[in-house]
């Protein structure tokens, strides 16, 4: 009896030795992965300003926010008509331009320039660059079609452009993040 | 190879069986560091500092990998990178100083496993291939130290660089050319920095292939212990696993813990301040000494402060420098004794602990010190013995000296008494140290 | 033979160490080396404590606080803290909009967005401190020929730094009268300023901290004198060599406790598994 009990404890010490092991193994790789996720200096909000104030209606340029680009777009009345035109709810992505815009700014279309579908850059923000069948941006890697209000509309990408967070600092300043 | 009481592998489970057919991994773990390895029972605690230094060396690896991730081998950078990854990477601090005192660690690990087969006489026959693999490793652990030194690119790293490189230009007639191609150019600057990046995340895994030899090697006698009698019968003997695992599986919390200590509360006390300041190629700190670990080397070769007839100092520091580590290659010859431990050996004990031991702590005092006196007048008596140690008095002293009797078996000195002990031999005195005595000839 | 050549080659090194040997200490003995100011004269740190010290420290932020405002009123002017961004203030505990405040009251190198010159502009929590000069040669232009150095690493880039920094803002002296009677060509230079503190005596950097309220710190803190404002930058600095160190603190705690019990049942298992084993 008395043996059995003490061969009960020593096991449990054995076993208890091998588990602090274990839980001191893990404590190890939490750190290991960790390191990997994105550090402090690339996570820290940041910030950019554009100067919109050059961009005449039917043009659109190119910034840089996090290390990838985002579309400034000056939409002429002709192009906001063809967007409003479409009935939202049949889109695959369904939103109107005024929910991708700004309260009386609805001319300034501002999105990511990314497309949804694999993350290559739609063509349509440069100077000459074709527009696509809906005369808004044409991503050449798969074919994926947006509208005039950045909307997907044909192609394999499952969502419209992403509107980045943005405020006008002032009627020719905007500041993306 | 192994003992011929030796537990076998016998997997029940059929995938274990399957296994053990296609790729016998299992088996070979099981007879290295299992059941089926049988080790002395008497072993004391310097015969772990081997798994210690294994574990020494998976935690350079592992951190090394995780600082090359954020780390750019450009000197327009690579201080910035580093001081990047300690300020905003998730644990990047801990990667830093777990890295930096794991070298550190490493050779504190390394020269008591050192200490070890110097003062057991573990470098003799049959153990030679095991001891000379041994020197390999610390061969390439001190380049891939110093040339992870160098990585930082700060005061130290630069200048240890221009005055390491330094010592081949020594040489004469290729000296400078040769000093030329390891740099890639005229000073330390970018293409010496990024071959000694390169080459400091290959030589671990260098290091990584010779250890596995050294083990190998290891294995095919078995370990010795503290009475050099090698293991007669199964008495002597307890298999690693549980015994060991467990013996080295504590050993390891209680090194974690110091090595903690160090990492979490004095992470810089090893690292010389200077490193902190960016390297600037115009300006030589007042004082630069290589890391604590290179001191007595570095003792020896600044010790040679006069020609020698047609040899310039500078020579012969370099040449002692090299010579006081080549030196142990041949110690399985220049040994003549045919007693292994110290603790049999009256005379080269009193060598070993009056001679060997006060030389080494002169030497790792002298190297960090400044170059003026009385240091390096120490270091010269120091130097001097050192290399009296091991080229005179120990082929002399080994050759004249009467061991002491040595126990008949492993199991005598632990126990007492040996059944088997009616079979020594009638001058029970002495084992001679041959080859085929040993028990890996007879398995 | 394999003995008599090593033997002969024991012989070729330790003789030659001799050699080196008897000629060092010949000249030694004989030659004695010049004594210099600056082995003399030189001093250690004084002793001062940090609430960053020992296991258990944590900075004192609103001393933190203190020091940064000291280096920016002050040492800001010469020496750049490269390796701290604006953003990393809010580790002193200012909210996310005074650092925003802060930040843009630093200028920062830009580029104008029409022309493509560089220019510079308001600071963002993101960007670094910026340098005061805009390159070494300006520097030393600006300062006696002397570069003044970066912070950021400066209270571990010297010994005992964080003591260091202290004892050097708060020990300029006049030269001691002892100093010129016996090395009377050790005399400061014009231009430069004795203090015992830095290794060669003679530093190019004029005394900062000039007197009590130089900068001042509002309601609820200690009096500026020049003691407490080094104090107060030292400890700043220690938090800008290490921002991490309460973390690497606290987590070793954790570690170590752990690792305390975790070897303790280690020893014990071990124990257990070679009970009735003697070895
Ligand atoms: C990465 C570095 C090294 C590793 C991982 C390593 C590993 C080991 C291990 C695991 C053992 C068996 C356990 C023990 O006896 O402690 C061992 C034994 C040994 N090692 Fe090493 N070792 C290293 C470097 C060295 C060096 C630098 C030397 C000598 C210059 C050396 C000489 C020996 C000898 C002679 C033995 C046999 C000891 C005996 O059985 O009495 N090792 N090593
Ligand atoms: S990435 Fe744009 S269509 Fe595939």
């Amino acid at each position: 009896m008395a043996e059995t009990e003490g061969v009960r404890r020593r096991d449990f010490i054995n076993i208890a030795a091998v588990s602090a092991a274990g839980v001191a193994g893990v404590g190890i790789v939490i750190p290991l992965i960790s390191q990997m996720s994105a550090s402090a200096d690339v996570l820290a909000a940041s910030s950019t300003e554009i100067d919109i104030s050059a961009i005449q209606p039917g043009q659109a340029i190119k910034a840089i926010f996090r290390k990838q680009p985002v579309f400034v777009r000056n939409l002429t009345p002709k192009e906001i008509e063809e967007a409003n035109a479409v009935d939202a709810s049949s889109l695959r992505d369904p939103q109107t331009l005024a929910e991708r815009t700004k309260e009386g700014k609805e001319n300034w279309l501002i999105t990511m320039g990314v497309c949804t579908h694999l993350g290559c850059v739609p063509l349509g923000a440069g100077e000459g660059e074709v527009k696509g069948e809906f005369g808004g941006y044409f991503c050449p890697c798969h074919g994926s079609s947006y509208d005039t209000a950045a909307r997907i509309r044909k192609g394999p990408a499952p969502s419209n452009l992403e509107v980045p967070e943005y405020e006008f600092s002032s009627d020719t300043v905007v500041k993306i993040g | 190879m192994s003992f011929p009481w030796a537990n076998e592998y016998k997997p029940n489970h059929p995938f274990m069986q399957w296994m053990d057919e296609k790729l016998p991994i299992p088996r070979l773990v099981y007879n290295a560091v299992g059941a089926g390895y049988p080790v002395p029972r008497n072993l004391n605690y310097f015969w772990n500092f081997g798994f210690l230094a294994l574990i020494c060396l998976t935690i350079q690896i592992v951190t090394g990998i995780v600082m090359a991730m954020h780390y750019a081998a450009n000197t327009a950078v690579a201080f910035d990178t580093i001081e990047q990854t300690v300020r905003d990477v998730n644990w990047g601090w801990a990667m830093r100083y777990a890295h930096a005192n794991g070298a550190s660690a490493f050779f504190v690990v390394i020269y008591i496993h050192i200490f070890r087969g110097l003062y057991y006489g573990s470098y003799k026959a049959p153990r030679e291939m095991v001891w000379l693999l041994g020197v390999v490793i610390f061969l390439l652990m001190m380049a891939t130290a110093f040339m992870g030194y160098v990585l930082p690119w700060g005061q130290m790293s630069f200048w240890g660089a221009k005055v390491i490189t330094g010592l081949f230009g020594a040489i004469p007639f290729v000296g400078e050319p040769l000093q030329q191609w390891l740099l890639g150019g005229f000073a330390p600057d970018n293409a010496a920095l990024n071959r000694f990046f390169s080459l400091h995340y290959l030589l671990p895994f260098v290091i990584v292939g010779v250890v596995v030899l050294h083990i190998w090697a290891l294995h095919i006698p078995g370990s010795s212990n503290p009475t050099g009698v090698e293991v007669k019968s199964e008495s002597d003997t307890v298999p690693f696993y549980p015994y060991f695992i467990a013996k080295d599986g504590w050993a390891v919390g209680a090194f974690a813990l110091l090595f903690s200590i160090a990492v979490f509360y004095f992470p810089n006390a090893l690292g010389h301040p200077d490193n902190y300041i960016p390297a600037n190629p115009m300006s030589t700190p007042a004082h630069i000494v290589p890391e604590w670990y290179f001191w007595p080397f570095y003792a020896i070769l600044r010790a040679f402060t006069q020609d020698f007839f047609i040899i310039p100092a500078k020579l012969m520091g370099v040449l002692a420098m090299f010579g006081a580590i080549l030196v142990w290659f041949f110690l399985p010859w220049l040994d003549r004794s045919p007693v292994r431990s110290s603790n049999y050996r009256p005379a080269y004990k009193k060598f070993f602990w009056f001679g060997l031991i006060p030389t080494m702590a002169v030497l790792f005092y002298c190297g960090g010190a400044p170059a003026e006196e009385p240091y390096v007048m120490l270091s010269q008596l120091a130097a001097l013995y050192y290399f009296a140690h091991f080229l005179i008095v120990l082929p002399v002293v080994s050759a004249i000296e009467k061991p002491l009797p040595l126990p008949y078996s492993i199991t005598e000195s632990v126990l007492g008494h040996d059944e088997g002990s009616h079979l020594r031999p009638a001058h029970g005195a002495t084992e001679a140290v041959h080859p085929e005595t040993a028990p890996g000839h007879t398995a | 033979m394999a003995r008599i050549l090593s033997i002969l080659v024991g012989l070729f090194f330790t003789v030659a160490l001799a050699w080196s040997f008897g000629l060092g200490f010949y000249t030694w003995a004989t030659e004695p080396a010049a004594e210099t100011a600056e082995h003399e004269f030189h001093r250690h740190p004084k002793e001062v404590h940090f609430a960053s010290d020992g296991a258990f420290g944590k900075f004192d932020k609103q001393q933190l606080q203190r020091g940064f405002q000291v280096y920016k009123e002050v040492c800001s002017a010469c020496h750049s803290l490269s390796h701290v961004a604006f953003r990393d203030l809010e580790q002193l505990g200012y909210s996310e909009g005074q650092v925003k405040a802060i930040a843009a009251g630093f200028q920062v190198p830009g580029t104008d967005q029409t022309t493509g010159e560089a220019n510079s502009r308001p600071g963002m929590p993101t960007d670094y401190f910026p340098k005061p000069f805009a390159n070494d040669i300006a520097a030393r232009a600006a300062n006696n020929n002397a570069v003044p150095p970066d912070l950021s690493l400066m209270t571990k880039a010297r010994h005992d730094g964080p003591a260091y920094v202290y004892s050097l803002l708060t020990g300029y002296q006049a030269q001691p009268a002892e100093l010129l009677k016996k090395f009377p060509d050790a005399k400061t230079p014009s231009g430069l300023h004795y203090n015992p503190y830095f290794a060669n005596l003679n530093l190019a950097m004029a005394p900062p901290l000039t007197g009590e309220g130089q900068v001042e710190y509002g309601a609820g803190n200690p009096r500026p004198t020049v003691d407490q404002m080094a104090k107060d930058v030292s400890a700043f600095l220690i938090w800008t060599a290490e921002p991490k160190l309460e973390k690497r603190k606290q987590t070793g705690l954790a570690v170590c406790l752990f690792l305390l019990f975790a070897t303790v049942l280690g020893y014990m298992s071990y124990r257990n598994i070679w009970a009735g084993k003697k070895h």
